[in-house]
């Protein structure tokens, strides 16, 4: 029914308009052509002049009104030292191409008023001037010749990479259907190397584990940069062209997938600054939620953002990351905070290609804990509190060979013994109930020699160690669950003399 | 002839124009040996399956307009989303059915639909109305007629142009109907998103069926093309050297030329896509992990892509303006009773600017990846071609000067298009800069830059000929009220449409947005994409103004009853109302002057077919 009323209203809408055209051809030619035509003439010739002003003042109120948007003024100032340049490129090419355009427009809209037909007059035969076609050849010449070069000097200093021995910090945005990673060095101020063929669901980017560079790299939800640092971000893509675009940075580059790009900036001015500054304008004052008028203003809730400025499929308009610029202090008290995406999701899991490897900070953790718990030994009395257990020594299944990781807790044993050269100690091996009750005996007891033989070799005397099995006999925990099991396959050390 | 001199006040009337062309015009035989109907026309021949150029360009030009609606349409679709994303569009369910979420009882577009409308928005306007529908109308129209000429080189082949056309309309329209939505990676078509069904649903179908529809539009340009150059060169009459071709004519040869030379670099591109697709080679893909796993592709780059498709891409927009360009300059000249100023200047501006569309295509690339330093001269180049666009638009200005303007809406239109070039031309010099490009690339200020430039400005091209070929296309005026309703509806309407973008994208606010409230920084904005929806509305139905006009006006309009009634001095003209296959019922107008002796020696206008005066020096010295 609306459809067929709407189509009605259309065709009623047409009629009128065709009746209007008709009649003022009837009025033609009852007048005479050339009478209508002339004051056609005038009155189309004084319709040009009025858009003229109207349209320049449009403009112009138009242009006042939304003067906190053009580059480089109020509070949309460029955020990062190059984008200044931008912007003041951005104001030169405002100023010369203003002026064109309202020359041309006066000229082109006055001329039609002013020369608008007439019966009494004729047109003067006008076909060209040598002279002024070769002034309005060169005057634009010149001032392209001028743009082209302030243009291409901002643009060839904005767009140079670093150098070595250059001050910076690289970061890493990898963009993908719809979202962002963003890597960050960590200590070593390197990225490491990545594989698209290494991605998984336990590997986001495809960070090869076996290049140490990515052992402390770390992954971020918001992009927190020091003011003043020099920043490239190296950018790359998992699927479809994106682009990492910052715009109060003015910074913009496509994320190619098999092309990693680059882009260097400086950011000058931290969130808290950029905060203050906006709270001086209108546009900012207003209530952050509309619900709540007396709730924070928009520019305490501001944040510079990433977005995402190629079209990369239908979540394209979400691809959001939170920017903070912080000073050199907070950014290193943030960065105390983040934990590498090795050491918190991959070690220790099947995917971990360090498992035999204990790395320094490692050592010098378990060996403070190993030295803790030795001592609490040392220093209590009974069988049980004497005895300790090594979390760390591991045999390969079913035999009494030593995976290569046990060295380490054996090697914080050596330290210990020859620390104390009055220390003897038993070394027990334990099996859980599975199998033969005599395998498991001479399983342990094989065990207890492996670890005996390991310190014997780094050269602790023979008679400071005795080496047992117990088999299945002494179990510490309920043999008929995994948990159970896994804890009574165990190897032991009893300080026997201190 | 010894009775026609220059010196003499009178213009030529119907009798002297009949005595000279039959004196010194150029005998083909034509009725010799085609007695009757050459064409042995019947209702196939003539309306379908025609040969004749004329009414070819009719069919470019009213299959043209159904693109046009269908595109605007669109548009308007994807506006009221923009504009107004709180309010309700289950109206239109009916029509997009599923592509119309409805969720709280809000129904909303659904992205995929919206950037599908986006992309084929895009495609059809630049490629099926501001190609097909205005080159290969006045083409068709213009070309035989100005360069006296009975018809095209190969009317066979032109007609042939047609119809891969109109199949490349018939493929796009039926992807609107996929179950999986047509093609939404945006007319830039750009890999990996265009190639992988897995980065987005229209990519699957919606991006095979785009691919054809585009390969089988190539084939018509090129066979377009071919014919208009070929005529240009070898159908010129007796008399008509290059330096007496109307501007249009300069303008269509110049615009066949880039179209033959860059359209095909198009197609190899859309191979590649196609082999990407299809036969798993890797021209544009490389390193790729999408729908949980990792691609075989290794070794492609997507920016190769963007380099063939930019290589045709940027001379495109020239195939586009330089048409419109040719037909303002002629519709100026004729109505302002003067020459067109600086008739060479115009010439080699336009040879200038088809020659640096060649070597600018990487500016729309800045921003890709693309080593910083090649951008340089891509900058140089770009920021030179503002120097013959600038000595275009001054020479339009100063046909104006000192003129004797007779309004109409082929003048009104010729004008406003100065001022959109003007317009649209300057904010170029902005995204040209690839400094500035950083901050403003793929912002809506580009969106601004083009639809002001060469969307609305060639449109304004096309509408002036529209209005002024009218009466040699039907034998019928426009109606002139309707036709200046239409201009300045257009006029303004455009401008508030598009003008209001650049405040946007000076913001930052990226184009290709389905939603603008996810980022705080591009959220201000909300009452001024209303204002552009409501604009973009008032706009379209200013149109539909110039639609019912122009059916109307074919059977109903004011009758034409002298050949020549804008007293214009080029060929068209001199044929009868009622032009036949074959233009000329006698023999074929030779050339004797430049076109544009507009109020010389006193005179209204000088045909091109009147020899010069006894020491008259041609070409408007």
């Amino acid at each position: 029914m609306t459809i067929l009323l709407g189509l009605l209203i259309v065709i009623l809408l047409a009629v009128v308009v065709v009746q209007v055209g008709k009649v003022s051809e009837i009025a033609a030619k009852i007048r005479g052509e050339e009478e209508v035509q002339d004051s056609i003439n005038k009155r189309q010739g004084f319709l040009s002049l009025v858009f003229m002003i109207v349209f320049l003042l449009a403009v112009s109120i138009s242009g006042v009104h939304y003067k906190d948007w053009y580059l480089g003024f109020g509070p949309h100032e460029a955020a990062s030292e190059h984008g200044s340049a931008i912007d003041r490129m951005f104001n030169v090419t405002l100023l010369a191409t203003g002026f064109v355009f309202v020359i041309t427009h006066i000229l082109l809209f006055y001329f039609a008023y002013k020369y608008s037909g007439s019966r009494k007059r004729k047109a003067s035969y006008v076909p060209h001037d040598d002279k002024l076609e070769i002034v309005w050849t060169i005057v634009p010449a010149v001032v392209m010749a001028f743009l082209v070069i302030s243009g291409l000097d901002t643009w060839n200093e904005v767009m140079a990479d670093v150098k070595a021995g250059d001050d910076y910090m690289e970061i890493e945005a990898v963009g993908e259907q719809f979202g962002w990673t963003i890597r960050y060095p960590g200590a070593d101020n390197a990225l490491g190397e990545r594989s698209y063929k290494m991605i998984s669901g336990d590997n986001p980017i495809g960070q090869n584990w076996k290049d140490e560079k990515n052992l402390d790299d770390f992954h971020a939800t918001e992009i927190v940069l020091p003011v003043g640092k020099r920043i490239r971000v190296r950018i790359t893509s998992k699927d479809v062209l994106h682009n990492f675009y910052l715009p109060h940075f003015r910074v913009k580059m496509d994320a190619v997938p098999g092309m990693p790009t680059y882009f260097v900036f400086t950011p000058k001015k931290t969130t808290e600054e950029y905060r203050n500054e906006l709270s001086n304008y209108k546009t900012y004052q207003q209530p952050a939620d509309p619900n709540d008028p007396q709730g924070e203003q928009l520019w305490q809730r501001f944040d510079y953002e990433l977005a995402c400025a190629e079209l990369c499929g239908k979540g394209h308009f979400s691809m959001k990351r939170i920017v903070k610029i912080v000073s050199e202090d907070e950014y290193k008290a943030w960065v105390e905070k983040q934990n590498s995406f090795y050491f918190s999701q991959v070690r220790g899991t099947a995917n971990d290609p360090f498992a035999d490897k204990w790395f320094p900070q490692e050592i010098s953790e378990r060996k403070a804990n190993f030295s803790a718990n030795l001592e609490a030994a040392r220093a209590a009395a009974g069988v049980d509190a004497k005895t300790l257990r090594f979390e760390y020594v591991n045999f390969v299944t079913g035999s009494d060979k030593l995976t290569p990781v046990s060295q380490y807790e054996l090697g914080f044993l050596v330290d210990a013994l020859n620390q104390y050269p009055n220390m003897t100690i038993e070394l027990a091996g334990h099996t859980d109930n599975t199998g033969d009750a005599a395998a498991n005996q001479t399983l342990s007891e094989a065990r207890a020699k492996s670890v005996y033989n390991f310190l014997v070799e780094k050269g602790i005397a023979p008679s400071r160690l005795r080496a047992v099995g117990y088999g299945q006999t002494r179990p510490i925990a309920d043999n008929d669950t995994e948990d159970g099991r896994a804890k009574n396959r165990r190897t032991e050390f009893r300080i026997l003399t201190q | 002839m010894a009775t026609m001199t220059t010196t003499t006040n009178l213009p030529a009337t119907q009798h002297d124009e009949e005595v000279l062309i039959e004196q010194l015009g150029y005998d083909d035989h034509f009725h010799e040996h085609h007695h009757g109907d050459k064409y042995k026309s019947n209702f196939i021949t003539t309306y379908i399956f025609s040969q004749d150029h004329k009414m070819i360009a009719k069919q470019f030009l009213i299959t043209g307009m159904f693109w046009a609606i269908m595109g605007s349409l669109m548009s308007l679709v994807f506006r009221l989303q923009l504009g107004f994303p709180q309010e309700s569009l289950t109206w239109l369910k009916p029509f997009l059915g599923k592509w119309i979420v409805v969720q709280n009882g809000v129904g909303s577009l659904s992205p995929e639909f919206y950037y599908a409308l986006v992309t084929i928005h895009g495609t059809v306007l630049v490629f099926f109305v501001l190609t097909a529908g205005l080159s290969g109308t006045f083409s068709n129209l213009l070309i035989p007629l100005q360069v006296g000429a009975r018809d095209m080189a190969s009317p066979f082949l032109n007609m042939l142009s047609y119809w891969f056309f109109f199949l490349a309309g018939v493929v796009m329209f039926l992807s609107l109907f996929l179950s999986t939505g047509p093609f939404s990676g945006g007319w830039t078509a750009y890999p990996p998103l265009s190639i992988l069904p897995q980065a987005s649903t229209g990519s699957g179908a919606g991006m095979t069926l785009w691919a054809i529809s585009l390969v089988l539009f190539v084939v018509s340009v090129l066979l377009g093309g071919i014919n208009y150059i070929t005529t240009v060169l070898n159908l010129r009459t007796k008399g008509m050297t290059m330096w007496r071709l109307p501007l249009t004519i300069w303008a269509f040869f110049i615009t066949a030329i880039i179209g033959l030379l860059s359209f095909p670099v198009l197609v190899s591109a859309f191979l590649l896509v196609i082999f990407d697709r299809t036969f798993g080679t890797s021209f544009f893909l490389s390193e790729i992990f999408i729908g949980g796993q990792a691609l075989e592709h290794v070794g492609g780059s997507p920016v190769l892509y963007q380099h063939l498709f930019w290589f045709l891409g940027h001379p495109e927009v020239y195939i586009i303006i330089l048409p419109a360009m040719g037909l303002v300059s002629e519709v100026l000249s004729v109505h302002s009773r003067k020459p067109i100023f600086g008739y060479k200047a115009m010439v080699f501006s336009m040879l200038a600017i088809a020659f640096l569309s060649f070597i600018v295509w990487a500016h729309h690339m800045f921003m890709s990846g693309v080593n910083p330093f090649i951008s340089n001269f891509f900058v140089i180049f770009t920021l030179i071609i503002a120097v013959p666009s600038a000595v275009k638009v001054f020479n339009w200005i100063s046909t104006l000067y000192r003129g004797n303007i007779r309004f109409n809406a082929a003048s009104l239109f010729a004008i406003g298009f100065v001022s959109l070039f003007i317009s649209g031309g300057l904010t170029g010099i902005f995204l040209g800069n690839s400094a500035i490009d950083i901050q403003l690339h793929d912002t809506y200020f580009v969106v601004a830059h083009f639809h002001i430039v060469m969307g609305v400005a060639a449109f304004f091209g096309m509408f002036a000929g529209i209005y002024h070929w009218f009466p040699k296309m039907y034998g019928r005026f426009m109606n002139e009220t309707m036709g200046k309703i239409h201009f300045w509806g257009t006029l303004i309407g455009a401008y508030a449409i598009f003008w209001p973008m650049h405040y946007t994208g000076m913001a930052g606010v990226p184009r290709r947005y389905y939603a603008f409230d996810t980022f705080e920084t591009f959220r201000h904005f909300t009452e001024l994409n209303q204002f552009i929806t409501v604009a973009a509305i008032v706009t379209f139905t200013f149109q539909l103004v110039f639609v019912i006009n122009f059916f109307y006006s074919i059977w109903n309009g004011k009758k034409l009853t002298v050949k020549n009634p804008w007293g214009a001095s080029t060929l068209e003209w001199t044929t009868p109302i009622h032009t036949g296959h074959g233009n000329w019922e006698g023999k074929i107008p030779a050339v004797q002057r430049w076109p544009y002796d507009y109020g010389k020696n006193g005179r209204e206008f000088i045909p091109q077919y009147e020899p010069l005066g006894q020491g008259e020096r041609d070409g408007g010295h």
